[in-house]
């Protein structure tokens, strides 16, 4: 018999019941709440005069409508302007305070974006079930956790009965061997895979990412990896447990402490792949050939490398691809241009679920030290993940550094990721953004985004316009 | 839960890949905490020539006249026919809530996102898949005829053209039993309520860590 793969493995030890038609009944360790896809669960549970399954097993903290401004910020909930906004989060510290839910409020130093402030207090660990009403809950399976999204419906379900009703997806590795070239990043990387295998590449499967240039990455670069594997139609994204993450995990304020450590470290050494285990696909690319990406379209998959020419519709053999093409060129506005370096910038953002975490914010101040941004930006801003992430850069004089080169220094939000709080992109305008997704209107009604790295964020600040961080870094 | 047994209606065809949750219902509107009125904001951007806000009367903004639900033809569709990768991006639920509002009974495509399309069975709406030539070929025939009508045969798992021609179709058997029945999913995962008991006894001795109190 074939060896299991990682996924194989955690699905056996979650599984409650298997059903005859095929679906199958699994446990769920820790759930993540956050204000927007919450509130109609909280309302069916009381609807139905049901109670949490298991207290313990959640955790909450608002984050996608909560203002990044020093001045909103003071007074907490009450300093949300939009009144849409504070409903929505009033309703989830209600909520969290009726059913007795752990909830990092807007006030706590703790609070910032689930799937930052989950692996930062050691609340996900390996070996778990994840779940929050999120799809880049994927995020999570960079600690070898088998993570992903779930709808408000089956949110209010995990609260009832700690279960999800499941079938099982299939295997796919996606290798990436070798080593990675200066300033090439986890982002790049799951860009390029993204670019290789589309946006529907991965639908149906649960990803598990390995090689080398995979291994080599540090925790949040792993993180950077999973969280998008959604991107590429995979709601799980998973890497073995290895030793960068058992040194991760340790010591953080939910991780287990002295003999349920030891316990749990030795049970999480089975977190791999059986060296015979079958997947139904293998994806391998080579990470020497990986260059920065950036993406010129409207959807992850229309992503080149910095020194690629922006591809044209006429180009495109099949008919759909073409119609998709042309109608991303229109709404991107790249008539007249040729290469990404021809686009004019206006705004750029460095945050998100994606790349907010200190390596991230490190990486693009190290690029902006001693240098101003370009003159014809609008705006650059830098959104830390949580309110940890914010203090440590603090303690490092990262903020210092970001604001003497002209960018604005922001408290913990999702912000302009969705532009669900007052951080958006007008009309037209083009923005350098280390999110997750460059769909139409996603950063604001018209607005255009440009996926990349936090270095190549920073580089395109400095610039104005997009540029290899390598060339940038030698000036 | 509404059951959905059998449906006939009119078809709507959007000729568009990879239609993302932000295009089915634009960001500002999951500021609501209800799970009702969203129809009107469906396909928000697409829809209407202004940027919508949420609690806004929808009634006198510009249109965007060709828009495939804009134009008399297909008033009071509800099924919507579309391209491959329907529904990908993020898992909001207020995506399958808006087609539903709006009157939407059924979305066929080549292909869905995964977690749309379990999304879509929580809410009385079916996602179904035909190949794309069986795709293209209902693209074809409803942009040619006016008022061209699908019945959706569940319980025999078929869509019927106006021809007669029927298009075979896989469903699960748990979600099809659940959206035949109207099931209420929570109630019958609580049925069995001992075995999940039974999993937590026998996971808190082999993983202990998993189950301790998170008060900090």
């Amino acid at each position: 018999m074939a060896g299991k793969t990682l996924y194989d493995k955690l699905w056996d030890s979650h599984l409650v019941q298997q059903r005859d038609d095929g679906s199958a009944l699994i446990y769920i360790d820790l759930q993540l709440l956050h204000e927007v896809t919450s509130p109609q669960a909280f309302e069916g549970l009381r609807m139905h005069g049901r109670k949490p399954w298991r207290l313990t097993s959640s955790l909450a903290t608002p984050d996608h409508n909560v203002p990044t401004t020093v001045e909103e910020r003071k007074s907490g909930v009450n300093g949300i302007a939009d009144p849409v906004s504070k409903i929505q989060v009033t309703t989830l510290d209600d909520n969290c305070d009726e059913f007795g839910i752990t909830e990092f409020k807007m006030t706590d130093i703790r609070q910032g974006i689930v799937h930052v402030v989950g692996p930062e207090q050691g609340a996900t660990l390996p070996g778990m079930t994840v779940v929050c009403g999120d799809s880049h809950t994927s995020t999570h399976g960079a600690f070898g956790a088998l993570a992903h999204g779930i709808g408000t419906s089956e949110v209010e379900h995990v609260l009832a009965t700690q279960c999800l009703v499941q079938k099982k997806m299939k295997n796919m590795l996606v290798r990436v061997d070798g080593q990675l070239s200066p300033y090439v990043t986890a982002k790049d990387v799951v860009l390029a895979i993204i670019g290789k295998i589309g946006t529907a590449g991965g639908t149906g499967f649960a990803i598990e990412f390995g090689g080398e240039a995979i291994q080599s990455l540090s925790m949040e670069g792993r993180m950077t990896v999973c969280n998008m594997a959604i991107e590429a139609g995979a709601r799980v994204g998973l890497i073995a447990v290895d030793q960068t993450t058992i040194d991760y995990v340790a010591n953080r304020p939910y991780a287990p402490k002295g003999d349920h450590w030891d316990m749990a470290v030795e049970a999480w050494s089975d977190l791999v792949s059986d060296a015979d285990a079958q997947f139904d696909e293998v994806v391998v690319l080579n990470g020497a050939d990986i260059k920065p990406q950036v993406t010129w379209g409207t959807s992850p998959e229309m992503v080149i490398a910095i020194d690629q020419d922006i591809p044209r519709p006429e180009d495109q053999a099949d008919p759909v691809a073409r119609e998709g093409y042309a109608r991303a060129w229109k709404y991107m506005g790249l008539e007249g241009k040729k290469t990404l370096a021809d686009i004019t910038l206006d705004r750029v953002f460095i945050g998100s679920c994606t790349n907010s975490r200190i390596e991230d914010l490190r990486s693009a101040a190290e690029v902006v030290k001693g240098r101003k941004v370009a003159a014809t930006l609008k705006q650059a801003i830098v959104v830390p993940g949580s309110g940890l992430v914010k203090a440590q850069a603090e303690e490092e004089g990262l903020h210092e550094i970001f604001t003497a080169a002209g960018l604005e220094w922001r408290e913990p939000g999702c912000s302009m990721c969705l532009a669900m709080n007052a951080d958006k992109l007008g009309q037209g305008e083009h923005c350098a953004s280390t999110s997750n997704r460059n769909f139409e209107g996603r950063q604001g009604f018209g607005g255009r985004t440009h996926l990349v790295s936090p270095a190549m964020a920073a580089a395109a600040a400095i610039a104005g316009h997009f540029v290899d961080v390598n060339d940038l870094v030698k000036q | 839960m509404r059951p959905f047994t059998k449906h006939t209606g009119i078809a709507a065809p959007l000729d568009l890949a990879n239609v993302d949750t932000d295009m089915i219902i634009p960001k500002q509107f999951l500021k609501s905490i209800k799970r009702t009125g969203f129809g009107k904001n469906l396909f928000d951007e697409l829809r209407y020539q202004d940027e919508g806000q949420p609690d806004q009367d929808c009634t006198g903004r510009p249109l965007r006249e060709d828009f495939v639900l804009n134009q008399a033809r297909y008033q009071g569709s509800s099924i919507l026919l579309a391209r491959k990768n329907f529904g990908c991006g993020s898992s909001r639920e207020h995506a399958p809530w808006a087609l539903d509002d709006y009157g939407m009974r059924s979305v066929i495509a080549p292909s869905f996102a995964d977690i749309f399309y379990n999304n879509c069975f929580k809410n009385g709406l079916l996602p179904i898949v035909l190949t794309e030539e069986e795709v293209d070929q209902l693209f074809k025939e409803v942009e040619a005829n006016e008022g061209y009508e699908l019945t959706i045969d569940l319980e025999a798992q078929k869509v019927i053209a106006p021809s007669g021609a029927e298009f075979s179709f896989e469903v699960d058997a748990f979600r099809k039993h659940c959206l035949l029945n109207g099931l209420d999913d929570i109630g019958l995962t609580l049925q069995e309520s001992d075995a999940i008991k039974a999993y937590e006894e026998q996971r808190i001795k082999t993983a202990p860590w998993l189950f301790e109190a998170r008060s900090l």
